[in-house]
C-alpha cells in the first residue's frame, strides 16, 4: 500500500497532467508577448505569420470583445476595473511577457516559428519600476488620467498617536522584499475543445468553479454548457489556476476555430507571465514602554503589484496589514498600504502572501529593537507574546474580508517547546565557539502567526456505489498537497475502511456541483469538515439501512470491512455495496460546511548559518519549525508541507529574486537565473508538529498546514545573518544579498 | 522546408518507427508521438531535471536530446519501472518515505536516481545529495528525497529489494 492515494499513479509515470492529454485534431497555440516593458503599441503585423506553413489563425485585440479579467477575492469596495488586464494588450503593453497576439498552428513549433513573424511596432515609454517613487506627483504613469496608486488600504485599532507620545522607547527600520514566485515544476497549461454543444477545458485547477463562471461570463455562454476537468497539478503555490488572460484566450480560440486547441506556457515564459509577489518595501515603527512592552505599531508599505491588478485584487497588501501584529500583544496599531503599478510582471498570492512580507519586517524591527535595548531578542519576544487567556482574541481587523478572531493558543509555550526540542541554547553555544574561532556562524528566531480555513464554505459528497467503491466529491482540487490522501482519510475512517477503498473526485465541474476551491490553506478545514459531515451522515443511513435488511438493532450493528456486521454474529453481514444495490435512490450524503472565521496556527523558526567570508555565500547549517497544527489528519502530509514550505521560504531569503534592469527588463528568465533551490542548498529541517490546541471553529480541530512551513523563514534567515556577521539589524531587504555579505564578512 | 526523418527508438525493449522532424526533442518524440507522458517537460533549458531518461543506461535531459539522436538506441523512462499495481522497490521506497507531492519531478528523479544506484552501489550520504542535486523539487524540500535513495540503497546492498534495477 502506497503512503498517499495518489502516489502510485504518480510513481508510475501514470499521472494526467494537461499536456498528457491529446485530442484528435489539435491545434497548438503560441502567445506573441510584449518585448519592451512599456510602450503605445503602434501596429500589430501579422499577415506573415498568418501566411506561414501549417498556421490557422492570428489575433490581436482588434479581434476579441472588450473584456477584461475580473478580480476573484474583493476585499474592498472601489472598483479595480481601470486596472484590470485585457485578455490580449489593446493599445499600450506594461510589462515585458504581456500577451498580444496569439498564433495558433498544426503544432507547437509551427507555432512558435509563426510567433516570431508577428510583427509588433512600440513607440516606447518610460518604465516606471521603483513603487514607492511611481507613488508620488510627476512619476510617469501606466494608465492615462490615472496615478499609479491603484488603492489605498487603511487598517488599525487604538490610539497609535497617543501610544507614541508616551514611549519610552521607539524603533523605526525600513525593510525591503523583491519580487519571487511559486515557480511549480509544471508550467501552465491548458486544452479547450467543443464536443458537441459544450466547451470542454483542461488545465484550470485551484478554483475551478469560479473560473467556470468566469469563462461563461466572458465568453457569453451558460455556465452549465462549460465542463472543467480536473488533472493532476504540477504544484501550485498560489500562483496556478487562478483565471489568467490564457485562461479566456485558448478556450475563445477552440470556439473561433472549432478544433481543440492546447496552449502549454514555456518556462521562459512561465517567468515572465505568471503572477509575481512579495514585492514590497515597509517603513515600520514601534514604541515599547518602559519595560519593554509594545504599545503601538505602525507600518506604511508600498506594494508593487506590477502592471495589472489581476484575480488577486489587493489581498496580498490586505493580508500584509492584517496579519502584522501576528501572535503578539499589540495595544494600538495603525496599517498603510499603497497598491502601486508598476511596468512588471502583475501580482498574485505565493505561499503565505502577506505573512512571509510581515513576518519578515515585525520580526526584524523586533530584532533591531532588542538590539537597542540590550535585551536577548528571545526574551524581548517572550515579553510581548499573546499569553493563552488573552485569548479568544478579537483584534479589530479584517482578513479577506472577515473579522480576525484569533480563536485559542499558547504561543509563548510553543516557543520554549521548540528551542528546547532543538535545542536552540546549544546551537548558539555552538555559533558563539565557531565565532571565536574566526568563522562568521550565527542563529535566529522568529515567531509567527498563519491563518487557514477561509469560509465562507465548502461542500462534501460521499456516495456508496453499487460497484463497491466509495466515492468522496468535495469543492477543493488537487495540487500536489494530497487532499486526495487527506480526503479518503477522514471518510475512509469514519466508514471503518481503508484511505484506498476510498476514490477522491476534485475539480470537475460535472461532477463536482460546487465549490470554492484549494487556496488559503482552507481545505483540509473546511473541505475536510464537509467531507467528515458527509462520511457521518451516509455511515448513519447505511447503519439504518443494514439495521431494516438484517432486522436487528442499529445499536447492535459494527461497521466492518466496508460494510455492517451483527455484533457477536459475523455471519449476518450485508456490505456496502449490497445496501447501495437496494437503494432506490442511491447511497450518498452531501453536506456544506460553513463558517464564518478563520482559524490561526501559530510556529516558530529557527535557523542557524554560516556566512562564506570570501563569496559572501550564506550556507544554513541547521533549521528547525515547531508549528501548532490543532490536529493533524496525517502527520507524514503536515511535515511534508512544512519542510517543503520551508525550502521555499529559504530560498526567498537567500536565493529567489526576479531582477529588472533599468529599461524593465527581466533578468530571470531562465531557471539558471532564478534560483530554485536545489538539494545543496536546501537543510536538514527538524519539525515538531504541535496538537495541542484544536481549532474550535471545525469539528475536526484542524488548522492548516500549507504556509507555515515557509512563513518565517526571511525573518529567521536575517535574524541568524545579522548574528552570524554581529551586526544587528543589517539585514534589511530579502533575498540577502550576497556580495553585501561578503564585504561585510 | 522542414527535413524529416526515419528513426527507430526502442522504449522500455519496445521498438517504435516514427517519423521526426530534425529540430524535434527527444522529450516530445516519447511524450506526444509514442504518448510515454510520463516523462515530464519542466524547463526546455537543461536544469531542471524533470525529463530525465536513460539513453543506452545513461541519464539524459530528454528535452536537450533530438530525437533523431536516439534513433537505434534504447530508451528507458518511468513507464519501464514498474506500473500501479506492480511497484519497483524504489518506486515503492519514495512512497514511504513520502519523497513526492505533485509528483511531477518524480519520474526524472526515478530515471537518475536507477542510473545513480546502478553505479554507486553503496553511495555516502554526500554522493547521494549530489546526484539528487542534479534534478529540481519544488515540494518536497527534498528531505524526503535524500531518505528514499538512502533507503533504497541500504536495501539493495542488504541483498532484500532490487532498488535502482529497473523491472
Amino acid at each position: 500500500m502506497t503512503l498517499r492515494v495518489e502516489d502510485a499513479r504518480l510513481l508510475s509515470g501514470r499521472g494526467r497532467f494537461v499536456d498528457d492529454v491529446d485530442l484528435p485534431g489539435q491545434l497548438w497555440a503560441r502567445v506573441v508577448r510584449s518585448q519592451v516593458a512599456h510602450a503605445v503599441v503602434r501596429g500589430v503585423e501579422t499577415t506573415e505569420a498568418a501566411a506561414a506553413e501549417g498556421v490557422t489563425a492570428v489575433l490581436t485585440a482588434a479581434d476579441l470583445p472588450d473584456v477584461v479579467i475580473p478580480v476573484r477575492t474583493r476585499v474592498i469596495q472601489e472598483s479595480l476595473e481601470a486596472y484590470q488586464q485585457a485578455p490580449l494588450a489593446r493599445d499600450r503593453v506594461r510589462y515585458v511577457g504581456e500577451p498580444v497576439a496569439v498564433v495558433v498552428a498544426e503544432d507547437p513549433y509551427a507555432a512558435e516559428d509563426a510567433a516570431e513573424l508577428v510583427g509588433v511596432t512600440y513607440d516606447e515609454l518610460e518604465p516606471v519600476l521603483d513603487a514607492r517613487g511611481a507613488s508620488r506627483p510627476g512619476s510617469p504613469t501606466l494608465f492615462e488620467g490615472r496615478g499609479n496608486v491603484a488603492a489605498r488600504l487603511e487598517m488599525g485599532y487604538g490610539d497609535v498617536d497617543e501610544a507614541f507620545a508616551r514611549a519610552a522607547h521607539v524603533t523605526r527600520a525600513e525593510l525591503s522584499i523583491g519580487p519571487q514566485s511559486g515557480v511549480p515544476l509544471e508550467t501552465r497549461g491548458l486544452l479547450a475543445a467543443w464536443t458537441g454543444d459544450r466547451l470542454e477545458v483542461w488545465g484550470t485547477t485551484k478554483v475551478p468553479h469560479f473560473n467556470r463562471r468566469v469563462l461563461a461570463s466572458l465568453l457569453g455562454s451558460a455556465e452549465a454548457s462549460i465542463r472543467l476537468h480536473g488533472a493532476d497539478a504540477g504544484g501550485g503555490f498560489g500562483v496556478r489556476g487562478e483565471f489568467y488572460p490564457e485562461d479566456y484566450l485558448i478556450p475563445y480560440l477552440a470556439t473561433k476555430t472549432g478544433r481543440p486547441v492546447k496552449w502549454i506556457e514555456d518556462r521562459s515564459e512561465h517567468l515572465v507571465a505568471t503572477n509575481h509577489s512579495r514585492h514590497q518595501a515597509h517603513v515600520i515603527e514601534a514604541a515599547f514602554d518602559a519595560a519593554h512592552r509594545l504599545l503601538a505599531l505602525v507600518d506604511e508599505l508600498w506594494h508593487d503589484n506590477g502592471a495589472y491588478i489581476r484575480t488577486h485584487g489587493v489581498i496580498v497588501p490586505d493580508l500584509t496589514l492584517s496579519m502584522l501584529p501576528g501572535p503578539y500583544r499589540v495595544p494600538s496599531y495603525r496599517g498603510t498600504a499603497h497598491v502601486v503599478l508598476t511596468n512588471r510582471t502583475p501580482c498574485g498570492t505565493y505561499r503565505g502572501p502577506g505573512r512571509y512580507e510581515g513576518t519578515f519586517v515585525r520580526e526584524r524591527l523586533l530584532d533591531i529593537a532588542a538590539s537597542e535595548l540590550g535585551v536577548d531578542p528571545i526574551e524581548l519576544r517572550r515579553r510581548n507574546l499573546l499569553a493563552p487567556d488573552e485569548l479568544p482574541l478579537h483584534r479589530g481587523l479584517s482578513a479577506i474580508g472577515t473579522e480576525m478572531r484569533i480563536d485559542a493558543g499558547d504561543v509563548p509555550g510553543l516557543l520554549e517547546r521548540t528551542m528546547n526540542e532543538a535545542a536552540f541554547d546549544a546551537w548558539r553555544t555552538e555559533a558563539e565557539r565557531l565565532r571565536s574561532g574566526g568563522r562568521s556562524v550565527g542563529v535566529g528566531a522568529a515567531v509567527f502567526m498563519e491563518k487557514s480555513g477561509l469560509g465562507p464554505h465548502e461542500h462534501g459528497g460521499v456516495d456508496l456505489l453499487p460497484s463497491g467503491g466509495i466515492r468522496v466529491t468535495a469543492g477543493s482540487t488537487s495540487l500536489g498537497q494530497g487532499v486526495e490522501t487527506v480526503l479518503a482519510t477522514i471518510a475512509a475512517e469514519r466508514l471503518g475502511v481503508a484511505p484506498p477503498d476510498v476514490t477522491v473526485v476534485l475539480g470537475d465541474t460535472d461532477l463536482v456541483p460546487d465549490g470554492v476551491g484549494s487556496w488559503a490553506s482552507r481545505s483540509t478545514v473546511v473541505a475536510g469538515s464537509a467531507v467528515a459531515a458527509a462520511a457521518e451522515r451516509v455511515a448513519t443511513i447505511a447503519r439504518e439501512a443494514a439495521a431494516d435488511a438484517l432486522e436487528v438493532d442499529p445499536a447492535d450493528l459494527r461497521l466492518v470491512n466496508g460494510g455492517f456486521e451483527a455484533a457477536g454474529y459475523p455471519e449476518r453481514r450485508i456490505s456496502f455495496a449490497e445496501l447501495a444495490s437496494r437503494a432506490t435512490d442511491g447511497l450518498g450524503a452531501r453536506e456544506t460546511f460553513a463558517v464564518d472565521h478563520m482559524t490561526y496556527p501559530y510556529g516558530v523558526h529557527l535557523a542557524q548559518v554560516e556566512v562564506d567570508r570570501d563569496s559572501g555565500g550564506v550556507r544554513v547549517l541547521r533549521y528547525f519549525i515547531g508549528y501548532e497544527i490543532g490536529r493533524a489528519i496525517r502527520r507524514e502530509l503536515v511535515e511534508g508541507q512544512l519542510v517543503g514550505g520551508a525550502a521555499q521560504g529559504i530560498a526567498g531569503a537567500l536565493l529567489e529574486e526576479f531582477l529588472f534592469d533599468e529599461a524593465g527588463q527581466p533578468l530571470a528568465t531562465t531557471m539558471a537565473d532564478y534560483l530554485v533551490p536545489t538539494a545543496s542548498e536546501v537543510p536538514p529541517i527538524g519539525v515538531l508538529i504541535c496538537e495541542e490546541w484544536p481549532a474550535e471553529s471545525n469539528p475536526l480541530g484542524v488548522r492548516g498546514a500549507g504556509e507555515g512551513g515557509a512563513t518565517g523563514c526571511g525573518a529567521a534567515i536575517a535574524a541568524a545573518v545579522d548574528d552570524a556577521l554581529q551586526r544587528p539589524g543589517w539585514v534589511r531587504s530579502l533575498p540577502v544579498a550576497l556580495e553585501r555579505a561578503r564585504t561585510q564578512a | 522546408m522542414t527535413q524529416r526523418h526515419r528513426i527507430a527508438i526502442a522504449v522500455n525493449g519496445t521498438t517504435h518507427d516514427v517519423e521526426v522532424e530534425s529540430r524535434r526533442t527527444l522529450v516530445d518524440v516519447l511524450r506526444h508521438d509514442l504518448g510515454y507522458t510520463g516523462t515530464h517537460v519542466g524547463c526546455e533549458q537543461g536544469v531542471c531535471g524533470a525529463c530525465t531518461v536513460l539513453l543506452d543506461g545513461e541519464p539524459v535531459r530528454a528535452c536537450l536530446v533530438f530525437g533523431v539522436q536516439a534513433d537505434g538506441a534504447q530508451v528507458q523512462t518511468v513507464e519501464g519501472l514498474g506500473d500501479q499495481e506492480h511497484l519497483s522497490p524504489l518506486q515503492e521506497t519514495f512512497s514511504s518515505a513520502h519523497a513526492l507531492q505533485c509528483g511531477f519531478c518524480t519520474p526524472g528523479f526515478l530515471m537518475l536516481v536507477t542510473a545513480f544506484l546502478r553505479d554507486h552501489p553503496s553511495p555516502s550520504d554526500a554522493e547521494i545529495r549530489e546526484a539528487v542535486a542534479s534534478n529540481l523539487c519544488r515540494c518536497t524540500g527534498y528531505q524526503n528525497i535524500l531518505r528514499a535513495v538512502r533507503t533504497a540503497a541500504d536495501a539493495t546492498a542488504s541483498g532484500d529489494g532490487s532498488a535502482g534495477e529497473p523491472s
